[in-house]
């Protein structure tokens, strides 16, 4: 069993779901990115993903498109992004995904990319351009190695789609809760909770929705309806304001933590 | 009345062109496809299949063809250019008159394509990305012609280069929307484009420029030009009985030279020579000549070459001209490259000034500087062929949203 089925697992067994913050790797430096991630999981975290950045993030708002420009600034590439998780697997436990577009990793080379991803201690990938039609070559390399592929529902998946991408998707099925790119938003989707049901009933495997949700109390509308919440660009957002200050990880672990918060077990 | 009818829809597919490639995946060989986030997928196959429908539906073609004909002027002229003929002193060059097309450039053709296929639709809004800003002014003509809403995304680097045009998609009633991201060029344009697509989706038509992008596009793009090859075969044959030697066309995108070059395919005699941005020269690295110096890469919704560096991210192409400034290039170009059928190369902004000034002296005819590079290489060609030889350019623009940066380039 991979360490994401395990997770989730463990949340279903004790009624818990799971939180997953985004990180940009290098935003604002690996370093800082590698503090965060142990952060984090400190605070209640039970699955991070890790953004490999890309010059042309086109599922991308503005706040992560600016995380993955100072990243790139910064010199972060794909391999010193491997050697971050490879680092990170010595401190924390909890299962690391990373987020990227397909053309890195088409440079980097498919099969090379997968078993140095497994090899680093990375336990899923999750490519913003590549829907299930295109993931053939890299899914092969990805269940030779041992890394789960992950891919997303969105709003405007019919259920023929829904039940393909369901039955592709290894480590959980990532839904997009609104249709648009990511960013923070005041208001979930109106029609997000009946997405979410729909899919229920479509599949088994364990549901994290991600895009827009930035507050506790987006976490507490969605919490019953899926088995993870993702939290991409207000966890972006916070790293922004406070990049290269002495407060970035109390800021960011206290956000973390306020967001768990209604994910806790028996909630 | 059924035989008249199927009558009409095989003119109608030979009007479009219609070929065996992409394959059912928007696949030409390993490129092309749909690298677009999930949100867009569904939007595709919906596009795919009005797409189809129009296709099959002879009253389409019909407006079509009224429209190309009545509004945007075609057929357009093949032009003998006897003066540029003379002072090559070898093959005899013909040109293809695109710049005379309503709006200054063959983008027309496209848009008005796309714009009735958004009709048929019902989407109320047009959004487009554009370089020199032929693609948007073209979009906006056909948004106030249809009486639709216009939103024309624009790198800020490329508006202050083309604000002759940034100024006339305003007064056809369009939005520019500058765009501060990246290299603030047209690839930058496409992802902003992109990203209001996934966001407007469901009320919002987004009528992509050139042969890239995700399938359809690449494919419907050069359907709607494919004309421009088509009208070529018969206005030679006309005046030869023949075909032409070679053919040559700029390559941004490739649509001007897909359109051009794809009723061609299966005449193997016919040579095919698509021409890139060179830019400061390739040895440089500041260019925009994907298939001559690329590698293989996913951009904007398809797999083609790509100029990136070592790690996958994007390089910022460069080019004199704003319409060839695009790191990326269409796939089925990227397929017949492989295939030897169509052969690159590629031309530095200089000598596409050089070939500027020369058809303007020449002929009175000012190029695009996108189809400057054409010239430029067919001068460069002509030179080593004999006179029985006869080579076609497409003239894919007319140059007078350049003045300005020749102007500036000429340091007068
Ligand atoms: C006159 C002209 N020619 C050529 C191009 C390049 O595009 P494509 O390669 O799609 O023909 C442009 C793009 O703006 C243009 O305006």
């Amino acid at each position: 069993m991979t360490r994401l089925a395990k997770t989730f697992e463990a949340l279903r067994a004790r009624r818990g779901r799971a939180l997953v913050p985004y990180f940009t790797a290098g935003d604002p430096s690996l370093a800082d990115t590698r503090r965060l991630v142990i952060e984090a999981a400190r605070r209640g975290a039970d699955v991070v993903e890790i953004g490999i950045p890309f010059s042309d993030p086109l599922a991308d708002g503005p706040v992560i498109q600016r995380a993955a420009q100072r990243a790139l600034a910064a010199g972060v590439t794909l391999p010193r992004v491997l050697e971050l998780a490879r680092d990170l697997r010595g401190e924390v436990a909890i299962p690391l995904v990373f987020l990227t577009y397909y053309n890195p990793v088409l440079a980097f080379g498919l099969k090379a990319f997968a078993r140095s991803a497994a090899d680093a201690g990375a336990d899923g990938v999750i490519v913003a351009d590549l829907p299930p039609e295109e993931a053939g070559p890299l899914s092969d390399e990805t269940s030779a190695a041992g890394l789960d592929l992950i891919h997303l529902v969105a709003p405007t998946s019919t259920p023929a789609r829904m039940r393909l991408i369901a039955r592709r998707s290894r480590g959980f099925v990532y839904v997009v809760s609104l249709t648009g790119v990511t960013g923070v938003r005041d208001a979930l989707a109106p029609d997000l909770v009946t997405q979410l049901r729909a899919l229920r009933l479509i599949t088994t495997r364990p549901i994290c929705v991600g895009f827009g949700i930035s507050t506790p109390e987006h976490v507490r509308a969605v919490a019953p309806y899926a088995d993870g919440v993702i939290v991409g660009s207000a966890v972006v957002r916070l790293i922004e304001q406070h990049a290269g200050t002495s407060r970035l990880l109390e800021e960011v672990g206290r956000f973390i933590a306020s967001m768990k918060a209604p994910l806790q077990e028996g909630e | 009345m059924l035989a008249g009818a199927a009558r009409l829809e095989r003119r109608a597919r030979a009007d479009l062109g219609v070929s065996r490639l992409p394959d059912a995946l928007g696949h030409f060989g390993r490129y092309g496809g749909r690298y677009v986030p999930e949100t867009l997928m569904s939007p595709l196959i919906e596009l795919e299949r009005a797409y189809a429908a129009a296709r099959r539906d002879p009253k389409f073609h019909a407006r079509l063809r009224r429209l190309s004909r009545d509004y945007a002027g075609r057929p357009t002229p093949l032009y003998e250019a006897a003066r540029l003929t003379e002072r090559g002193g070898g093959a005899r060059i013909y040109l293809k008159r695109e710049d005379l097309c309503h709006t200054g450039a063959h983008k027309i053709n496209n848009v008005l394509g796309q714009g009735l296929l958004a009709q048929r639709m019902k989407k109320r809004r047009l959004i487009a990305e554009t370089g020199a800003g032929q693609h948007g002014v073209a979009t906006a003509t056909v948004a106030a012609l249809l009486g639709l809403e216009c939103d024309v995304y624009m790198g800020s680097e490329d508006i202050e280069r083309q604000s002759l045009n940034v100024f006339r998609m305003r007064l056809l009633g369009a939005r520019v929307i500058p765009v501060e991201s990246g290299s603030r060029t047209l690839k930058d344009a496409v992802n902003e484009a992109l990203r209001d697509w996934v966001t407007n989706v469901r009320t919002t038509y987004y009528l992509l420029g050139s042969a890239l992008g995700p399938h359809p596009y690449p494919m419907m793009v050069r359907d709607f030009h494919s004309v421009i090859g088509r009208e070529v075969k018969r206005q030679f044959r006309a005046a030869t009985g023949r075909l032409p030697d070679h053919l040559l066309a700029c390559v941004g995108g490739g649509s001007n030279a897909i359109g051009l070059f794809h009723p061609f395919i299966a005449d193997r005699a016919v040579r095919i020579v698509g021409v890139e941005a060179g830019g400061h020269g390739i040895a440089t690295g500041q260019h925009g000549a994907s298939l001559s110096a690329g590698r293989v890469g996913v951009l904007h919704g398809s797999m083609s070459y790509l100029l990136q560096n070592d790690d996958g991210q994007v390089a910022v192409a460069h080019s004199i001209s704003a319409g060839l400034d695009y790191p990326g290039v269409g796939p089925e170009l990227a397929y017949y490259k492989d295939t030897g059928r169509f052969e690159f190369v590629s031309v530095t902004d200089e000598e596409a000034l050089a070939a500027f000034q020369s058809l303007a002296r020449l002929e009175g005819i000012m190029p695009a500087l996108e189809s400057a590079h054409a010239v430029a290489h067919a001068m460069k060609l002509a030179k080593s062929l004999s006179r029985r030889h006869h080579m076609v350019v497409g003239l894919s623009g007319r140059g007078d949203k350049d003045v300005q940066v020749v102007s500036k380039a000429l340091g007068s």
